[in-house]
């Protein structure tokens, strides 16, 4: 019934349309005037409008500014993310004001020389190579500053000293994250797809860690994997840390915001991403409200429940992290030795 | 060579090779998929202002469809369940949207129009090089739509792994129910768009260079046809990688190669696929991806340099200036692709290189900017809707300019990539560019087209209402962006950090729906005026370009005697001296008189 009445109303308003056209073409007719030629009234509406409707939409920008301005990220819990947003500062500011020269000056020539009194013919100005070249060299110095400050804010990111940096992996799967420390000797055992428990009946771990026993092969023993009952990341503030990121599956992506961190997890290869967290979870609590958590989003599209592919991450002090890994079993306190290895190649 | 054999139902209306018959095959078309992809991005905007919760015009269309559970009781291939919509039906509507708007409109709509239409008339040729290679183009391109539109209809959904199908998401059926026979019919689809615009683009390319009329020099070309040769160009070469990267996956998905895929567990078992690399993927595909943003935007930025200059009765400011920065942002467009890419974990040094290459990008655009607003200066403005649409262009193409500035800078990239600040920025400054530049075309050239004129009055409301929405909902899209919120998610309720966003969802989406609706007036327009507009006359626009001079009832051939021959630059505007304030290109030089 419903559907019925929505197709009569939209039926109704399409003949409606028609027969108010119908009127005002034939009102042309009787007037001699063609009815969609542009006179002098629509351009004063028109041109008018360019006004409101462009005074309107700076001020919405400041509106929406000010109205939302609680709603954005926090400033940066990283030592780099800071770097970034004072870049991110330096660029907004620099838009903004372009933003604020040019799209006044649109909506304002738009009103001012419309056709009509005063204005009935145009000023022919072809070009002008004076003008022309200080808007190409102008926009070309700021650029120039722009992609330079850019450039080494990207550098001290990417450069960034690993040494020291507590190792941890991010392994992602459809649709969750698992995190694996690296333990005492700071190195992650190596690993292998297909020594993924249960597809390898041999394999001891969800993450394909392979978990021989011998000499060459020992950085697994210490590793600590987190549970699905414990599934939380636990960092030092003031402590380098650097994630390495395994897919198990498609494409996802780690994406940190409050610490300005986002790598994509691809399957195949790893990825890493270096960073120092500078405020503990409680310190944001302090802030931001005690609902807050830091998180780990899932930043790639990989499926049905991408949406709600997340983590939790804790930033504390060093003595709260030593007694949480305290009280962590390692990799060999929980899983038997591999002997037997399948047709597998350990990758070194 | 004026051919007047006689002309049938079907080779007038279908398998016409009319250059004009053909544009509007392709804007007819375009628009048709415009207004598909529309209303799935108002169902997607739906559920995200009320996540989770029914509508009823969701179980309108979805009231027969059955939730088909696998082996493990998970719904599968269930588009909508008594009017809720399903997360895979969301990836699926986000991922069609993308395509047919990105592709089916913003390319072939676009592109496929007004290259067609006003390649020969404003050069001064009877027809396309190939009027036969031109029919071909258009119907490969139907092919191509009517199997993407079959795949709307498959048990399993079409295609849901975003219009960018990352593989392995889009290789392997068992990640999402699109990767199925939805994915394998959305690549077909491509393969025949990608063939549809080979055939097109060439034949642009070889008219512009051949067919020119005499005195028709380069420098004399209107930057409608400078836009449409440097996007064919653009086209050619980028569309062929585009079709190898999609052969690649198709192998992948069907014949068991490894091009994208490595070390993958699914279902609990380990694939046979080693060495290869998603990234590569990647790269492929925006070798193409990036040059297409411009593929898209630059025959709209020539409509609007065009259409300026002749409702503000003033010559567009710099010619060779905005030819050279057309010429500019193609080339640059060719060696900027790594910015989608730049945490993917490539190489930091290549990321610098491609910060770089994309923040020069801004140069050109910047000209063209700022030699708009010059045309526009001491102007003599009639406000067509065509026109309206040519400012409102100007405006979306520095707003979302921008923010290009932001996310082409490797280091800012970090936190917004992916987020709804991306998706503000690339609606704003290709999405509605193109399709402003798009509006003010068929505004435009309407008459030329149909004879008859559009509505004028429909067409501001269509132009206010939408200008005032289309910002409504992308503007505050940059705020939910830099308040950390990715692209693509079902709903944003499982964060509780993004709790409070939920007003400016629903905010979005009330813009979303009535800007959407007031298309239907412009379609409405569009139609009554085919068929009942007032009579246009041979010159509605006093404009200078050739196609002005052919008589108003359509023509095989474009001109009844000889074909003209142009004599000065098409933007002799207001020139002073002149009787009227327009000196068509035909009008010889008149003694003394300099050209521009």
């Amino acid at each position: 019934m419903t559907n019925i009445l929505i197709f009569i109303v939209g039926f109704l308003g399409i003949v409606t349309l028609v027969q108010i056209l119908r009127v005002s073409e034939l009102m042309s007719a009787v007037h001699k005037q063609d009815v969609n030629e542009v006179n002098e009234k629509d351009n004063i509406f028109n041109s008018k409008m360019m006004l409101i409707v462009g005074a309107l939409f700076l001020i919405s920008f400041f509106w929406q500014y000010f109205e939302w301005k609680h709603l954005l990220l926090p400033e940066a819990s990283s030592e780099h993310g800071v770097i970034i947003d004072e870049l991110m500062t330096f660029t907004m500011l620099l838009i903004i004001f372009v933003f604020l020269i040019t799209q006044p000056l649109l909506f304002w020539y738009s009103y001012k020389y419309r056709k009509g009194k005063g204005n009935e013919t145009a000023y022919y100005f072809a070009h002008n190579n004076k003008l022309e070249i200080i808007w190409t060299v102008v926009p070309a110095i700021v650029l120039t500053g722009v992609i330079l400050y850019g450039l080494s804010t990207w550098n001290k990111i990417t450069n960034a000293d690993v040494k020291g940096a507590t190792v941890i992996e991010l392994y992602a799967k459809q649709f969750n994250w698992t995190a694996r420390y690296s333990g005492a000797d700071n190195k992650l055992g190596s690993a292998h797809y297909k020594l993924v428990s249960p597809i390898n009946p041999s394999g001891t771990n969800a993450l394909g860690v392979d978990t021989r026993d011998n000499d060459v092969n020992a950085a697994w023993k210490d590793d600590i994997i987190t549970t699905p009952v414990d599934n939380v990341v636990h960092l030092v503030k003031g402590q380098p840390v650097l994630l390495k990121f395994r897919s198990q599956d498609v494409i996802h992506s780690a994406f940190l915001p409050h610490f300005r961190v986002q790598m994509n997890c691809v399957p195949g290869m790893t990825t890493q991403f270096a960073f120092t967290p500078t405020k503990t979870t409680a310190e944001m609590k302090a802030t931001e409200g005690e609902d807050f958590d830091y998180v780990l989003l899932c930043n790639k599209i990989c499926g049905a429940s991408h949406y709600n592919m997340q983590m939790k991450f804790i930033v504390e002090t060093q003595e709260e992290y030593d007694t949480w890994m305290s009280s962590q079993k390692t990799l060999s306190e929980k899983v038997s030795t591999q002997t037997v290895i399948t047709e597998l190649v350990t990758q070194k | 060579m004026s051919d007047h054999h006689k002309e049938t139902f079907i080779t007038k209306y279908i398998f016409s090779i009319d250059h004009k018959m053909i544009a509007k095959q392709f804007l007819i078309t375009g628009m048709l998929m415009g207004i598909v992809g529309m209303l799935m991005s108002i169902l997607f905007r739906l559920q995200l202002s009320s996540p989770g919760e029914p509508f009823a015009i969701l179980e309108w269309f979805g009231v027969d469809w059955n939730p088909t559970l696998d082996a493990n009781g998970n719904v599968i291939g269930t588009p909508i369940m008594e009017g809720v919509l399903d997360p895979n039906l969301y990836l699926s509507l986000v991922t069609m949207h993308g395509t047919i708007l990105v592709f089916w409109v913003l390319t072939a709509g676009l592109s496929g129009t007004f290259a067609n239409f006003l390649i020969p008339l404003q050069i001064g040729a009877r027809d396309m090089a190939s009027g036969f290679i031109n029919m071909l183009s258009y119907w490969f391109f139907f092919a191509a739509t009517v199997v993407l539109l079959i795949s709307l209809f498959v048990h399993t959904g079409p295609a849901s792994a975003g219009w960018t199908i990352y593989p392995p998401l889009s290789a392997i059926k068992e990640t999402i129910p699109g990767s199925g026979l939805g994915q394998d019919l959305w690549l077909i689809a491509m393969a025949l768009f990608v063939v549809s615009s080979l055939l097109g683009g060439l034949n642009y390319i070889v008219t512009i260079l051949n067919l020119r009329t005499k005195g028709m020099s380069m420098s004399r070309l209107p930057l409608t046809i400078w836009a449409i040769f440097i996007t064919a160009i653009l086209g050619v070469l980028s569309f062929p990688v585009l079709l190898s990267c999609a052969l690649l996956l198709i192998f992948d998905r069907s014949f068991g190669t490894s091009f994208y895929l490595s070390d993958i567990i699914i279902g609990g078992e380990a694939l046979h696929h080693t060495g290869g690399s998603p990234i590569l993927f990647e790269h492929l595909f925006w070798f193409l991806g990036h040059p297409e943003v411009y593929i898209i935007l630059l025959p709209a930025l020539g409509i609007v340099s065009e259409v300026m200059s002749v409702n503000s009765r003033k010559p567009i400011f710099g010619y060779k200036a905005m030819v050279l920065a057309l010429i500019a942002i193609a080339f640059l467009s060719f060696i900027v692709w790594g910015h989608h890419m730049f945490i993917t974990g490539m190489d930091p040094f290549l990321g610098s290189v491609f910060t770089f290459t994309t923040l020069l990008i801004a140069i050109p655009s910047a000209v063209k900017v700022f030699n708009y607003l010059a045309t526009l200066w001491k102007a003599s403005i009639r406000f067509t809707p065509a026109m309206l649409f040519t400012i409102g262009f100007v405006s979306t193409f520095l707003t979302g300019g921008l923010t290009g500035l932001i996310l082409g800078d490797s280091a800012l990239d970090i936190n917004v990539h992916d987020t709804y600040f991306v998706v503000g920025h690339f609606h704003i400054v290709m999405g509605l560019s193109a399709i402003y530049g798009m509006f003010a075309g068929v505004y435009h050239w309407f008459p030329k087209m149909y004879g008859r004129m559009m509505n004028k009055k429909l067409g501001y409301l269509h132009f206010w209402v939408t200008f005032i929405c289309a910002y409504g909902v992308f503007f505050p899209m940059h705020f939910l962006g830099l308040a950390g919120l990715p692209r693509r998610y079902y709903t944003n309720s499982a964060f509780p950090m993004f709790d409070e966003l939920t007003d400016i969802n629903q905010l979005i989406t009330t813009f979303a729906i009535v800007g959407g609706l007031i298309q239907f007036i412009f379609v409405f327009n569009f139609f009554y005026s085919i068929f009942k507009g007032t009579k246009a006359t041979k010159n509605p626009w006093e404009s200078n370009t050739l196609e002005w001079t052919t008589p108003i009832e359509r023509m095989h051939g474009n001109w009844p005697g000889e074909i003209p021959t142009v004599y000065r630059w098409p933007y002799d505007y207001s020139k002073p001296g002149a009787e009227k304030d327009f000196i068509p290109q035909t009008e010889p030089l008149k003694e003394g008189e300099e050209e521009h």
